[in-house]
């Protein structure tokens, strides 16, 4: 057993687990935060995406042990039912899902992506290196490549992101 | 999962001193490879020393010109780098062709170099594998093997290094920094690095027990135009079948490597020579020796065929 403590969506969170917790059963089993979804558990179709220090990672294939004094942030800590976050907003707007399993993932990674694209990271899509990104449809899907919806709402999802990034899809 | 003991390490000699003291001891750091293997019970470590608190995050200037990247500098924050970006394009590019974005901003480039050279017959712990369990036998080579090795395989082994940094890291001449349970360190050159199969395909680097990777350095820039072509079977987020990493000078000659077809990253400087003389002669000399299956000879095509939109594009 091993304790970690950090800091989930504002609140300090102290816990005592098996060293083998991923961050993802911390979060669901542990803090009960159920939002973030356990899809594969091997990073291959992010549905565990959440926000470490700012940056989307999945959940699943880090340990929790390993997060000590780390600022998370889940879908629940984006926003709520009354009070949602622009992304969440624009998802419900565009039917951005069917079944809702991948939703959590794929809304978390798409806050991260904007940041991304604003930050200046560039994309296997991106043109010119040393020119900065520009929001585009390409760029978008090439981003958001790490998040598999199986109900294939993909078109849906991109109009959704389009629309939070302020250009038309 | 087996259970595990954890501990961080607060200095590189002591993390490498614990490795050997502790049996079956792993260093920790994106952990995006060993914790996927540890769920299916491929690695079992009864301790991991966690390195990520190491002072290993940062791109420095060398002496020479070049670059120094700290082992821990996550796949994100080397190809974002500006350095990176002006100067060793190709190594941002093969960054971002691989895995995604989740991954590469947890995965480092120590991390990413000592990724498992694997195929589906070693995720699958039903089927014999002499990677995974030494002496068992290997499924892939009677097996599916359209993702498989051309050349330098053995009869023990036909997988490949996934790795589309590493192809960069090749061609650019990187060299890798280690420190050892005693306190020593010692510089490998990136060729050094990995191994191939032959009897032995457990082993995929010359490290020693414990050794861990504090950087990786660039010599410094050698112009010319940098191309990384990925072909994979899904636009994105997919292994290469082949990749082609080159840096192209303007009077046609060049240096290539080639990944989704070795054990380790395939670059024959002998093929090189051949580069002002055309894709087909490139490719004849690095596939000399190349020993295909029936489902993956398309592979020998596609390499001189990815080569040619290689040198093309360098062409303009």
């Amino acid at each position: 057993m091993a304790t970690v403590s950090f800091n989930v969506n504002g609140e300090v969170r102290a816990l005592k687990l098996d060293t083998r917790t991923t961050l993802l059963d911390a979060l669901r089993e542990h803090l009960h935060l159920t939002g973030t979804k356990k899809g594969c558990d091997h990073g291959q179709c992010g549905a565990c995406t959440v926000m470490v220090g700012g940056k989307r990672i999945n959940s699943c294939l880090t340990l929790a042990v390993m997060h000590e004094g780390d600022n998370v942030t889940t879908i629940e800590g984006l926003g709520t039912p009354d009070h949602m976050h622009p992304m969440q907003a624009a998802f419900v707007e565009h039917d951005g899902f069917q079944c809702g399993y991948c939703t959590p993932g794929q809304i978390c990674s798409a806050v991260a992506v904007l940041d991304e694209i604003k930050a200046g990271i560039p994309s296997h899509v991106t043109g010119d290196l040393n020119v900065a990104p520009e929001l585009t449809n390409a760029e978008l899907r090439e981003r958001m490549s790490g998040n598999i919806c199986r109900c294939g709402a993909y078109s849906n999802i991109a109009e959704a992101i389009t629309e939070v990034a302020g250009r038309p899809a | 999962m087996k259970s595990f003991t954890y501990e961080k390490a607060d200095s590189p000699a002591a993390a490498a001193s614990a490795a050997v003291r502790t049996s079956n001891a792993k260093f920790i750091a994106g952990g995006t490879n060993l914790l996927d293997l540890m769920k299916l019970e491929i690695e079992t470590p009864s301790h991991l020393i966690d390195v990520n608190g190491l002072a290993f995050d940062k791109i420095e200037p060398t002496p020479e010109g070049g670059l120094r990247i700290g082992a821990l500098v996550r796949n994100t924050a080397l190809a974002a780098d500006q350095r990176i970006r002006r100067d060793y394009g190709l190594l941002s590019r093969a960054l971002l062709a691989g895995a995604s974005g989740q991954l590469r901003n947890k995965a480092t480039t120590a991390g990413n170099l000592l990724q498992r050279t694997r195929c589906p017959y070693f995720y699958d712990t039903n089927q014999p594998c002499n990677k995974r369990a030494p002496g068992s036998g290997c499924a892939a080579i009677s097996g599916v093997t359209r993702q498989h090795a051309v050349i330098g395989s053995s009869d023990s082994c036909i997988a490949t290094h996934p790795s589309d940094m590493a192809i960069a890291m090749r061609v650019l001449d990187a060299a890798v920094q280690t420190v050892r349970p005693d306190g020593t360190t010692r510089d490998i050159p990136i060729a050094d690095l990995h191994r191939l199969p032959g009897d032995t395909p457990q082993f995929e680097t010359t490290l020693a027990p414990g050794e861990l990777i504090t950087s990786v350095t660039l010599p410094k820039p050698v112009g010319g135009t940098h191309i990384y072509r990925k072909v994979r079977d899904r636009a994105s987020y997919a292994f290469a079948l082949v990749s082609v990493g080159a840096i192209v000078q303007r009077d046609g000659t060049g240096r290539v490597a080639v990944g989704g077809i070795a054990h380790k990253p395939w670059r024959i400087e002998a093929a090189e020579a051949e580069m002002p003389r055309g894709a087909k002669a490139v490719a004849t000399r690095l596939l000399d020796g190349a020993k295909p299956t029936r489902d993956n000879a398309f592979k020998l095509a596609l390499v001189e065929r990815t080569l040619a939109a290689v040198l093309a594009e360098a062409k303009g």
